[in-house]
């Protein structure tokens, strides 16, 4: 993996629901805290999204649910990642209105993290830093 | 007011500047929670910019700043509504029959978000959503489910639906007619607010242009077909739930309604012909003293409004009806029985704020769809609240409160230096349009989520008192049935196979033509929906004629 000078973060909504407070706030702090910020908007399909993804070389995809529909579009969402073989490189972390009992499903479909509802911004933001650096910097 | 300056200044002396010494305060700077500065102490001397006559009046009279009506909950209560709404039209059916049993008053609908956008459940893009925030309407034969054993003429419904607000009261109108109930005898509201949609909740559909048309469609169809219907309801709720601060959901509730009344203008209406026909819905948030003044302000900047810009003749065009809800947003996730104490804190708001329908939360909503056992304490909270607290007796008690005055002028201030600011931009489609509105809300969801994280804003449970292994009880929350959707597809393919498909086409070709030919599409719509024409299939002839809206990237 070539060296690059920012973090690339991708947000958006993939899905019917239009909340887009979370995803805001989230894109937002993470920008101001130096990482490079694509937000797609909300009422994206898993394909675009994907695409996106892959084109703009991103390294962690943020997705954020407030309408239930996670356990539904995650699955389709990993797999179209792993089948144009962006799945290792792409980390995608999830967040919302889930529930805490719905997290080890997500995690067993290969999302890397999930916060949940009341989780600070700076820590959302930390552990993206950490966990790039403990990929990039070894 | 000599007098009082003087005491006050002893009183600080010999008394407040001791006490200070020794004990600080908290603080150095008390706000609201929208970051208005509170002061320690408010006296007459705050009001004595205020006439009574003029600017607090009496419920009832111009300006309304203390009620819409003369006796307020001394003659009726507000109506107690639910939002409810989930899984099939059988599943919503039997929990609006258990509401009203147990003494609601009026329906409120949830509709699931293929609905809202227009697609159908067997559509790709529905899959994942059918029935999940609310109930699937795929045509009229589920409107008929839902309505089945509720006699129109005994209810009111009010329908949280936008984009397609007007297929859904063509529905309306048809289960009317097929209960024998005229369309003028039909009581309720159709959300048809679309620029929040633009501005906030996001569920629109089509480019602004043609959905102010369906928006205006309405309001000029129901002045003369159903004039006991409220055509909008404008919402500042889903502006407040979007990060606004109190003052920006006032104000650009406002600026949109001027939208709404300015194109209504254009078609040729009267002001005085539509604007009683007009409702309003803000939200119930954090700060009691804020709230409750934020919707008296509503009311004397609405009526002034009406008056000053409009030249409005009849009274009731001045009337700042509203619903008011649970702000969502205010509910905490952990330790989620601690929300039905916000709830009772809402509905105290509510009645405090003279609303004519209040919606009350679940304690369970912070996560997931209320239970049945849940929306009913919603329902009793609002129950208890009026009958057993006292709060119903005497109108607008919270007036004279030096605090509450003071307070309601100045955010009648703040938001009336919006709508100038708005007015400048060239009026709200335009501020929208530039991105001004969403940069104004972002900026204020930014500091109070920064006031949250920095432990500044107390939230109980989330970032103080802080439970780590509490438990979520997450066992109670409400699941979906796994095989609603396929049943829901199952159902729209056996309509599909019943209806006469050649009936349909005719219907949605006179649509397309009405389209073209600019018409007001009510008709064409009611003639549409009963030959059981699906909304997808109707909004696709929209869409096809009128393209999409495509969501905004600014963060």
């Amino acid at each position: 993996m070539t060296e690059k000078n920012k973090i690339k973060v991708l947000i958006t909504k993939i899905g019917l629901d239009g909340h887009d407070r979370g995803a805001k706030l989230v894109a937002h702090a993470l920008r101001a805290s130096g990482m490079e910020v694509i937000y797609l908007g909300h009422r994206q399909t898993v394909d675009a999204v994907v695409n996106h993804a892959i084109q703009d070389d991103i390294d962690y995809l943020g997705i954020s649910f407030l309408a239930g529909d996670h356990l539904h579009v995650v699955p389709k969402l990993m797999k179209s990642l792993a089948e144009k073989g962006a799945a290792d490189h792409i980390k995608v972390i999830i967040g919302g209105i889930i529930l805490k009992s719905h997290i080890p499903d997500l995690l067993a479909l290969g999302v890397h993290r999930v916060f949940l509802p009341g989780t600070p911004l700076a820590e959302i933001e930390k552990f993206i830093k950490q966990d790039y650096g403990t990929n990039h910097l070894r | 007011m000599d007098k009082l300056t003087q005491a006050m200044q002893q009183w600080q002396e010999s008394i407040l500047d001791k006490q200070l010494q020794h004990a600080p305060e908290l603080s150095d700077h008390f706000t609201t929670e929208s970051g208005i500065p509170v002061k320690r102490l408010y006296t007459p001397a705050d009001l004595a910019a205020t006439d009574y006559v003029t600017d607090i009046g009496f419920p009832g009279a111009y300006p309304y700043t203390r009620g819409v009506y003369p006796t307020m909950y001394r003659g009726r209560h507000w109506t107690m509504r639910i939002y409810a709404g989930f899984g099939s039209a059988e599943d919503t059916n039997q929990r609006f029959r258990y509401l009203l049993d147990q003494g609601m008053r009026g329906l409120s609908i949830a509709f699931d978000l293929p609905t809202q956008l227009g697609y159908d459940s067997d559509d790709p893009l529905a899959e994942g959503s059918i029935g999940r925030v609310g109930v699937a309407v795929d045509s009229l034969a589920d409107m008929e489910v839902i309505f089945k054993g509720i006699p129109l003429d005994q209810v009111s419904t009010s329908m949280t639906i936008n984009g397609p607000a007007t297929i859904l009261l063509a529905m309306y109108i048809a289960i009317g007619e097929q209960q024998g109930v005229p369309a003028n005898k039909l009581t309720g509201t159709t959300q048809n607010d679309i620029l929040k949609e633009f501005i906030a909740r996001g569920t629109y559909i089509f480019p602004p242009e043609p959905s102010m048309k369906l928006v205006m469609d309405i309001v000029e169809y129901c002045f003369r077909q159903v004039p006991k219907w409220n055509t909008l309801s404008i919402t500042g709720y889903h502006i407040r739930e979007a990060g606004a601060d109190a003052v920006q959901e006032l104000a650009f509730t406002i600026a949109d309604a001027i939208a709404y009344i300015d194109a209504a203008l254009a078609r040729g209406l009267d002001v005085d012909d539509f604007a009683s026909r007009l409702s309003y819905s803000l939200g119930c948030h954090r700060d009691l003293f804020e709230e409750v003044a934020k919707f008296r302000a509503a009311r004397r900047l609405f009526a002034r409004v009406m008056k000053e810009r409009f030249q409005a003749k009849n009274p009731q065009s001045y009337l700042f009806r509203t619903f008011s809800g649970s702000c969502g947003s205010t509910l905490v996730s952990q330790q989620p029985l601690n929300n039905t104490v916000r709830i009772a804190m809402h509905t105290l708001m509510g009645i405090l704020g003279g609303h004519q329908a209040i919606h009350t939360a679940s304690w369970d909503e912070g996560h997931a769809l209320p239970t049945e056992d849940s929306s009913r304490l919603a329902l009793r909270t609002q129950q208890i609240l009026a009958h057993e607290a006292g709060l119903c007796n005497t109108i607008d008690p919270l007036a004279g409160s030096y605090y509450v005055e003071s307070l309601t002028s100045e955010i009648e201030k703040r938001a009336a230096e919006y709508l100038e600011k708005i007015d400048r931009l060239g009026g709200m489609a335009q501020a929208i349009a530039s991105g001004y509105i969403s940069e104004e809300i972002q900026a204020a969801s930014i500091r109070l989520q920064e006031s949250i994280d920095s432990g500044d804003k107390v939230i109980v449970g989330l970032n103080r008192y802080v439970e780590e292994e509490a438990d979520l009880m997450e066992e109670k929350f409400f699941a979906l049935d796994p095989e609603l959707e396929h049943r829901q597809r199952e159902r729209l393919a056996s309509l599909r196979s019943r209806r006469n498909n050649s009936e349909v086409q005719i219907a949605l070709t006179e649509l397309a033509t009405a389209i073209d030919a600019d018409q007001n599409l009510m008709p064409i719509l009611i003639k549409t929906v009963k030959t059981y024409a699906t909304i997808g299939e109707i909004c696709a002839v929209m869409r096809a004629k009128w393209g999409e809206h495509q969501a905004s990237r600014y963060f």
